[in-house]
């Protein structure tokens, strides 16, 4: 596989990070440790390189007709300045990626996949383009990502923005985005920032070019020095996002599963007109019931002893195999093991009491409502 | 670079050892193993009174990321745990060769064990 680096890289070098394979991308695991930097971005910051995401740019008359047929959900009714968390199914209903949408104009949008399935969506989009008026450009590689994470990622990020633009960052609502000012380097670039991530907590996700990007970080970092932020890896992206219970892509999310099973039937907008990729197929799922009253459905695990469930890890009910753990770790904001699963409908209903096989010993979860983790509004 | 302290000695799966002659000896996880492991949050220990065989597995390590299984370096009596680090695991991170300790065992056998200089070597501590 080809190791793509980041235009951050250098940065990461510096500040003693580790590193880690994700998506074909040498990302950054943690710089020291892992807890640290989890219980910064719940109770400060944290400032993540998410450079590997990609970045593909629909455009033209058509554009919002085409999402609408390209994706689940519902494009066209979203306003210029908000975005939209939708899936990309093929057409037996199967989940290609989970992607974000902002609307930047009537006719342009951005549509933001995940990092090894950038290409597979650029592609899918490119395969589904024939009939509508609009072009797709894959801007991927040249799109650097940054975020910041946390209670403190309003103040630190409002440090580098110009006086006269405070509103813009203050009155910005979450799932928006919007062009701010934002000086450094040595001079103020307009960046499209975005009050979105993948943490659970308040923060912003900045696009930034390349070449700009090293500059920008190093502004943000040393913005956030009195406020606590610390350059914060994958390693704790993987348990806030845990916590705040959102799929991952390639744990909870996959090809052969669905949206229904994933507990995300209402991103998918079958009532909206006109055909759209998997329609019927997903139409089928969910008359039958999948993920309500047949099939499996994702729900949460919590542990009742010391000990975590990981990936893989078959989920037992009375001795009888209902079930395989997606996604699970020791969850260091609550203090006990966090799990995600998807099991036999009829062990979903929360308060079910469940086994999971921790390597030959059973170990007693509790079937939970998601996310085990909400942060205080 | 991680430290790897001069006058103990290691196994190929990262214990360290404490042979101090006649007594027991002490045991538990280089500094470099700590730091590949990231935050340790839970260890399970073998009981006082166990018979542990060297290059068997005597216990668990686990990590925010992973779980390890914790091989004895030597065959004994486990004659004393550290009850300090089976309630605070991060002691294994933050003092690998101190605080950090996991267990001492009255050795009767020693299994294959490094001096520091050959474990730096192949593992790519700091002596």
């Amino acid at each position: 596989m080809t190791e793509n680096y980041t235009a951050l890289y250098e940065q990461h070098k510096k500040a003693g990070a580790s590193f880690t394979d994700f998506g074909g991308w040498q990302m950054p695991l943690k710089y020291e440790s892992e807890l640290a930097e989890h219980h910064a971005v719940r109770k400060a910051a944290g400032l993540f390189d998410l450079s590997h995401m990609g970045e593909v740019w629909v455009t033209g008359p058509d554009a919002a007709a085409f999402l609408d047929y390209a994706l689940a959900g519902k494009l066209s009714t979203v306003a210029v300045g908000k975005a939209k968390y939708s899936l990309i199914c093929d057409a037996d209903g199967g989940i290609i990626d989970d992607l974000i949408t902002y609307r930047r104009a009537d006719d342009t949008f951005l549509v933001v996949p995940n990092a090894g399935n950038a290409k597979v969506v650029a592609e899918a989009l490119q395969e589904r383009a024939a009939n509508f008026d609009m072009t797709v450009q894959d801007a991927s590689a040249e799109t650097s990502l940054i975020a910041v994470q946390g209670p403190a990622a309003e103040a630190i990020l409002l440090q580098l923005v110009p006086a006269e633009q405070h509103a813009l960052v203050i009155e910005l609502k979450y799932y928006a985005a919007v062009e701010v000012g934002i000086s450094f380097g040595g001079a103020i670039r307009n960046l499209l920032v975005a009050r979105t991530g993948y943490t659970g907590e308040d923060g912003f996700e900045i696009y930034v070019g390349n070449l700009e990007a090293p500059a920008l970080w190093e502004a943000l970092l040393a913005a956030g020095e009195g406020s606590g932020l610390v350059p914060a890896g994958l390693a704790c992206r993987d348990s806030l996002r845990l916590e705040a219970g959102m799929p991952l892509y390639g744990n909870e999310l996959f090809r052969q599963g669905n949206p229904y099973a994933a507990g995300l039937g209402p991103v998918v907008a079958l009532s909206k007109e006109g055909d759209f990729v998997g329609k019927e197929a997903l139409a089928a799922l969910k008359a039958a019931g999948v993920g309500s009253t047949i099939g499996q459905k994702l729900v949460g695990l919590k542990g009742t002893g010391r000990r975590a469930a990981r990936g893989h890890y078959p989920v037992l009910k009375d001795g009888i195999l209902v079930g395989e753990v997606t996604s699970g770790q020791p969850s260091p904001t609550l203090g006990y093991p966090v799990a995600m699963t998807y099991v036999d409908v009829e062990f979903a209903e929360p308060g079910t009491i469940l086994d999971v096989d921790l390597r030959g010993k059973p170990e007693r979860f509790e079937v939970v409502p998601l996310p085990f983790y909400r942060r205080q509004k | 670079m991680s430290k790897v302290v001069a006058e103990l000695k290691y196994s190929a799966e990262h214990e360290w050892v404490a042979v101090d002659g006649s007594g027991p000896a002490g045991i538990g996880i280089s500094a470099v193993a700590a730091d590949a492991l990231g935050d340790i949050v839970y260890v399970d220990l073998p009981e006082v009174g166990a018979t542990v065989t060297a290059g068997e597995t005597c216990g668990e390590v686990e990590s925010t990321k992973s779980v390890s299984d914790l091989y004895a370096p030597v065959t004994g009596e486990v004659i004393e745990i550290n009850d300090g680090v089976v309630t605070d695991p991060a002691l294994i991170n933050s003092d690998p060769y101190g605080a950090g300790w996991l267990f001492k065992v009255a050795v009767t056998e020693e299994g294959p064990l490094m001096s520091a200089e050959e474990y730096a070597a192949a593992n790519g501590g700091e002596l």
